[in-house]
């Protein structure tokens, strides 16, 4: 399938379910009746050209799968006749219909994993395969967590509610930014055709961001992905290692995503009141602004951080705060809130606090303590770049001038 | 996060299994099943399998370019993997599909994280 059809397809498979769900309901139903219509065009446009009206092309291709399934149901003819008589030569879909299905795919009763997957599907339009590659799981799983979702979705009503909405907005941003963290975790650079998750996020974000331009943690979402990825080029060596932010070539940035998101947070920020998502963007702003580490300005940071304590506190939160302390008033009373927070129930035991512990011991030019935390840090964490780049620290910290 | 269950198995587990009745063997069995197919329809089992007998294993050892391959069994083996499920969920949960596995009654049962990806930038 050619690229321009297949983009044009994922931008008009949740107009084209909007358009189904709000007309029949039956969630689950109009979503297979999507896909097969989605089939047929990916199959049949690129030989035969894409027609003039697409999107009623493909709810009238999808309607008919509709009513070919009711068929098999005598007991729904009167629904049928009823269908039958409102397929139309396409309407215009109403924008707003990815929203309420962007809401319906994180509905309460799904699980993270089948937000994520349903999201993908139904609203990005992509494959069971194409997800399965990007969540790195076998087809049969995404296939099933979908599946089941949609039964979730069906025994819930299945419909598109109106008053909810904006309640559960946050569940929305969670799962895009988690479908973002998916790919931007990824290794960059592999040869597999893997479906890019981030930019099938950052386009999700997007789509949300216009139809909510004045909700500030929307476009703090949307600010933060663009910040966060714009780093994507130096994050990874060529061999899949990890480079930290104070050792990253800053000229492989992006500088049009920095720009773009730096202007976006800038603007919530002066609108509208501050949330998690737009402190996290005003903080990956001021990383991206420095031109190098030492022009950081880590006094804004530790206000940023001190924000976020409030309005999100966290065990990330805490010790990121006590990271730009250190830059700011030095290690070793960076170390004396360290030990303070260490006793956290969140926080014992946690391969963060060593890793932190480290790198300010590293600071403060104790070098065998630095080694002997970094090693701790490398033992527990549970990311296999990080583990790398915590080994790599402990090998080379003896050895680094300080 | 991804969680590998181990299942191991040793020579107390064997002489355990050697006193059991058919039934309490084929519950066992059905234990796994229904455990394995549960974990499927819930879309949190990424694979699932039983190994073959220890005695079936072979070591493989590449020197100098050349493959040697030595057969089973391996006399010093006290403990040996039965069996595995990996599954996708949050900690907490592993640790409850961990003790559904039949074999927790023998306290033969670990779970493991698999290292991911992380979700940082350092």
């Amino acid at each position: 399938m050619s690229g321009r059809v297949e983009d044009l397809l994922r931008e008009l498979a949740p107009q084209v379910l909007g358009v189904l769900v709000r007309r029949h309901g039956g969630f689950d139903a109009c979503e297979d009746a999507v896909q097969e219509a989605l089939i047929a065009a990916a199959l049949g446009w690129p030989v035969d050209g894409v027609p003039a009206n697409p999107t009623g092309w493909l709810v009238t291709a999808a309607q008919r799968r509709l009513i070919d399934t009711w068929r098999s149901d005598s007991a729904r003819r009167r629904r049928e006749d009823a269908v039958s008589a409102s397929v139309g030569d396409g309407p215009v879909p109403d924008e707003d219909d990815t929203l309420a299905l962007l809401t319906l795919c994180c509905h309460p009763a799904l699980n993270p994993p089948s937000q994520v997957a349903l999201t993908l599907r139904a609203v990005g339009g992509l494959t069971t395969a194409e997800i399965a590659r990007g969540l790195l799981v076998p087809e049969a799983t995404v296939a099933q967590r979908i599946s089941r979702a949609k039964a979730r979705i069906r025994a819930a009503g299945g419909r598109f509610g109106d008053a909810d909405d904006e309640t559960r907005l946050p569940a929305v941003l969670q799962t895009l930014y988690l479908v973002f963290n998916e790919g931007y975790t990824a290794s960059s650079g592999d040869a597999l055709q893997r479906v890019e998750l981030t930019r099938e996020a950052l386009r999700l974000t997007r789509i949300l961001h216009g139809l909510r331009p004045a909700d500030g943690e929307v476009t703090g979402l949307l600010a933060l992905m663009l910040l966060t990825d714009a780093r994507r080029a130096a994050r990874t060596r060529q061999d899949g290692a990890l480079v930290p932010l104070d050792e990253q070539d800053r000229g492989l940035w992006d500088a049009a995503a920095i720009a773009e998101g730096v202007a976006l947070v800038t603007g919530s920020l002066a609108t509208s009141a501050p949330g998690p998502y737009q402190i996290q963007a005003a903080i990956a702003a001021v990383h991206d602004e420095a031109a190098r580490p030492q022009d950081t300005d880590w006094r804004q940071i530790l206000g940023l951080y001190e924000a976020l304590a409030v309005l999100a506190p966290g065990p990330m939160v805490t010790l990121n705060r006590i990271v730009a302390v250190a830059m700011v008033r030095g290690p070793a009373e960076a170390l004396e809130q360290l030990d303070a927070v260490a006793t956290d129930p969140a926080l014992v035991g946690h391969h963060r606090v060593d890793a932190v512990r480290a790198h300010l011991l590293d600071r403060a030019g104790d070098a065998d303590g630095a080694r002997e935390h970094y090693r701790r840090a490398a033992a527990r964490t549970l990311s296999a770049p990080e583990q790398r780049y915590l080994l790599d620290r402990a090998a080379g910290t003896s050895t680094r001038p300080g | 996060m991804k969680y590998l269950i181990l299942v191991h198995s040793d020579a107390h587990f064997l002489e355990r299994w050697a006193g059991l009745t058919d039934a309490q063997r084929a519950d066992f069995g059905l234990g796994h099943r229904a455990l394995t197919d549960e974990l499927l329809e819930s879309g949190e089992l990424v694979v699932s399998g039983g190994l073959a007998d220890p005695a079936l294993g072979r070591r493989v050892a590449v020197r100098d370019g050349a493959t040697t391959v030595t057969d089973g069994p391996f006399a010093e083996v006290k403990e040996h993997l039965a069996g595995f499920y990996l599954v996708e969920c949050t900690a907490e949960r592993s640790l409850e599909i961990a003790a559904r596995v039949p074999d927790a009654v023998w306290g033969l049962v670990e779970v493991r994280p698999v290292l991911g990806r992380g979700d940082v930038d350092l």
